[in-house]
């Protein structure tokens, strides 16, 4: 045993890089939902980058420690506290056996990775700490943490204290929020002017906004172009013969509420889907309130790619930096 | 049938293989994606095989869209020329209909219901045009299904029944979704039946329970302890429709550790099946009971 919760906060889960290769039985890839910050936390207190941390979700748990570690807090801007004296976040910071880490109110974004030297060493689950709640699956008894529980930590050397993220190697969604997503998948099921309709619209995050996917309101609702149903989908022009769903994949039930699945994804399913945001923006989406406005940006394979490269370099910036 | 590819952002390749269900196009989507996981292609991290299409997840950084999308299509062309023949396995899903626990959720949620005034049995029974719930439980019962997909969550089977097309049962989903489902509830939607393998949200029609777990995070059920997924796609299944005191004894043997599924080792044809459906399928139920 190594930290107590004495309060759990709103929905705080132990998550890592995810559990690929399940997905065909309806086992979703889970982990942190914006997996950047996940990252850049265990580099600060000198973990593997996919060592187990505690995702919290809009309101930080309260943790007391039993034994000496390096903390760091990313992602959202949760002011984290050690015995009530504040610290920073993307900064590491010492906390000793017997002291509490608390946290401010949420000031901006979403989601804090909360990572300890030596990780959250709870058991392996198909090869991945990380929470899968709807099946109960991995990370703490396959559930989101409880007052009273008691988390076990790895043990490693840590990192030393007072490292820090650069201002300018973070990465934050901006006003609106902005999420690049390829049309493709169902997209000749939608007219012409729906299909320019749904990128010039400013959407706003729904309160169904979870690690499932995200509900985006406000927009137009999508016209279909007219069709006789296929044979096993349905009625309604947005069924489609139940299929797989893509992480990122933005599906519009009845045309009007997009939702894009993210890390805890419904596998599949029989709505139709008009694109996928790109993997370089899906961190991003962990980190959006409900009623951010936001903006679907359309792009080609080429720029996706090119996303996906400049996270990446960000990413080995990150570590220069830290090294 | 001709299959449709399309990028989903730059880490999934989608193949709608048909845009309606048949047997064909899920045998099609079986065999693309039994041929892209034999060839062992390096950056293909997912491969998911759905009703009449099929989805490969990829890290880009280590194949490129295209050179995968090349691939992909080559091995489709390729599966065309290999004969529909599946090693399988049948197994029997004991079933009890009407029972007391769907029955209280489905009044719970009687006015998102299509039909306010009776059961979701009653109402699948009446627009398929079947006289009384005992017949549509009888053809519900009675062919064998194909497990054409697996998950929306975790280890939840999609069933399409092997009967020809007149015979298929469809029905609407709830005209908006429950927020409870109860565990192990055999539900319906569309063409599809499945089974809820947690508790949970859901818009399917609710027949009935089973009393076998089909998920088991814990691993702890006896016929779940190498691995805590039941159904794969491609496995036949044929509900038996049981009574409570069966049902009651059933769970009573799941919770001592006891209970064995009936499952039988099958080679299924496409072809021999579409010869003669009904022939086909008591030769299945033979090789289920026969010994």
């Amino acid at each position: 045993m190594a930290i107590k919760v004495n309060s759990p906060g709103l929905a705080t889960s132990v998550q890592d890089l995810g559990r690929p290769g399940y997905y065909h039985l309806g086992i979703p890839i889970s982990g942190g939902m914006d997996r950047f910050a996940l990252r850049a936390a265990n580099m600060l207190v000198g973990n593997d980058e996919g060592a187990a941390v505690l995702e919290a979700v809009f309101l930080g748990p309260e943790l007391e420690f039993t034994q000496d570690a390096m903390v760091a807090v990313t992602g959202a801007d949760l002011p984290p506290k050690v015995d009530g004296d504040p610290r920073a976040t993307w900064t590491s910071f010492a906390i000793r056996a017997g002291q509490v880490l608390s946290f401010e109110y949420l000031k901006g974004g979403a989601r804090a990775y909360i990572a300890v030297s030596g990780g959250i060493d709870v058991p392996l689950a198909l090869g991945s700490r990380s929470t899968y709640t709807l099946g109960a699956l991995g990370g703490f008894e396959g559930r989101n943490l409880l007052a009273g529980d008691e988390l076990p930590v790895g043990a490693a050397p840590a990192a030393a204290e007072g490292r820090v993220v650069p201002a300018e190697l973070r990465r934050m969604p901006g006003s609106p929020a902005e999420l690049r997503a390829m049309p493709g998948l169902y997209w000749h099921r939608i007219t012409e002017a729906s299909r320019r309709g749904f990128f010039e619209d400013t959407w706003k995050v729904a309160l169904e906004a979870d690690r499932i996917g995200y509900r985006f309101q406000n927009g137009h609702p999508l016209e279909f172009v007219d069709r006789e149903p296929p044979f096993g989908a349905g009625s309604d022009p947005s069924n489609i013969v139940d299929s797989c769903y893509p992480y990122g994949s933005i599906q519009v039930p009845g045309g009007t509420e997009p939702i894009v699945l993210h890390r805890d994804a419904v596998s599949g399913g029989g709505y139709f889907m008009i694109g996928t945001v790109i993997s370089a923006d899906m961190d991003l989406i962990g980190q959006l309130q409900p009623h951010t406005p936001t903006r679907f940006v359309s792009v080609d394979m080429a720029a996706a790619l090119a996303a996906r490269h400049d996270r990446r370099a960000l990413l080995d910036k990150i570590r220069s930096a830290l090294d | 049938m001709k299959p449709r590819y399309s990028f989903g952002g730059d880490e999934h390749i989608f193949v709608e293989v048909d845009e309606e269900m048949s047997l064909e196009a899920f045998f099609k989507s079986l065999s693309i994606t039994k041929a892209v996981r034999e060839s062992q292609i390096e950056g293909v991290t997912e491969i998911c095989p759905a009703n009449a299409s099929c989805q490969i997840k990829f890290d880009p950084d280590v194949i490129g869209p295209d050179d995968l999308l090349a691939k992909i299509q080559s091995l489709e062309s390729a599966a065309d020329e290999v004969e529909a023949v599946l090693s399988t396995r049948i197994i029997e899903v004991p079933v009890l209909y009407n029972d007391p626990w769907t029955h209280e959720t489905l009044m719970r949620f009687r006015e998102r219901h299509q039909d306010p005034n009776g059961t979701d049995l009653e109402y699948a029974a009446r627009i398929n045009n079947f006289d009384s719930v005992d017949a549509f439980i009888e053809a519900h019962s009675g062919a064998p299904w194909f497990v054409s997909m697996v998950g929306f969550v975790a280890g939840l089977p999609f069933m399409y029944q092997m009967v020809d097309r007149p015979r298929q049962i469809e029905v609407p989903k709830y005209l908006r979704p429950r927020t409870d489902t109860p565990k192990l509830t055999v539900g319906y939607g569309g063409c599809f039946a499945c089974i809820y393998s947690v508790r949970g949200a859901g818009g399917y029609q609710m027949f009935g329970i089973t009393p076998m777990p089909i998920f088991d995070p814990k691993q702890e059920t006896s016929y779940l302890r190498d691995f805590m997924v039941f159904f794969k796609p491609g496995d036949i299944v044929k509900f038996k429709p049981i009574d409570r005191a069966t049902y009651d004894k059933d769970v009573a043997e799941v919770e001592a550790g006891r209970y064995a599924p009936r499952v039988r080792e099958f080679t299924f044809s496409l072809e021999e099946f579409q010869a003669d459906i009904d022939g086909y399928n008591a030769k299945i139920g033979e090789a289920l009971h026969g010994d």
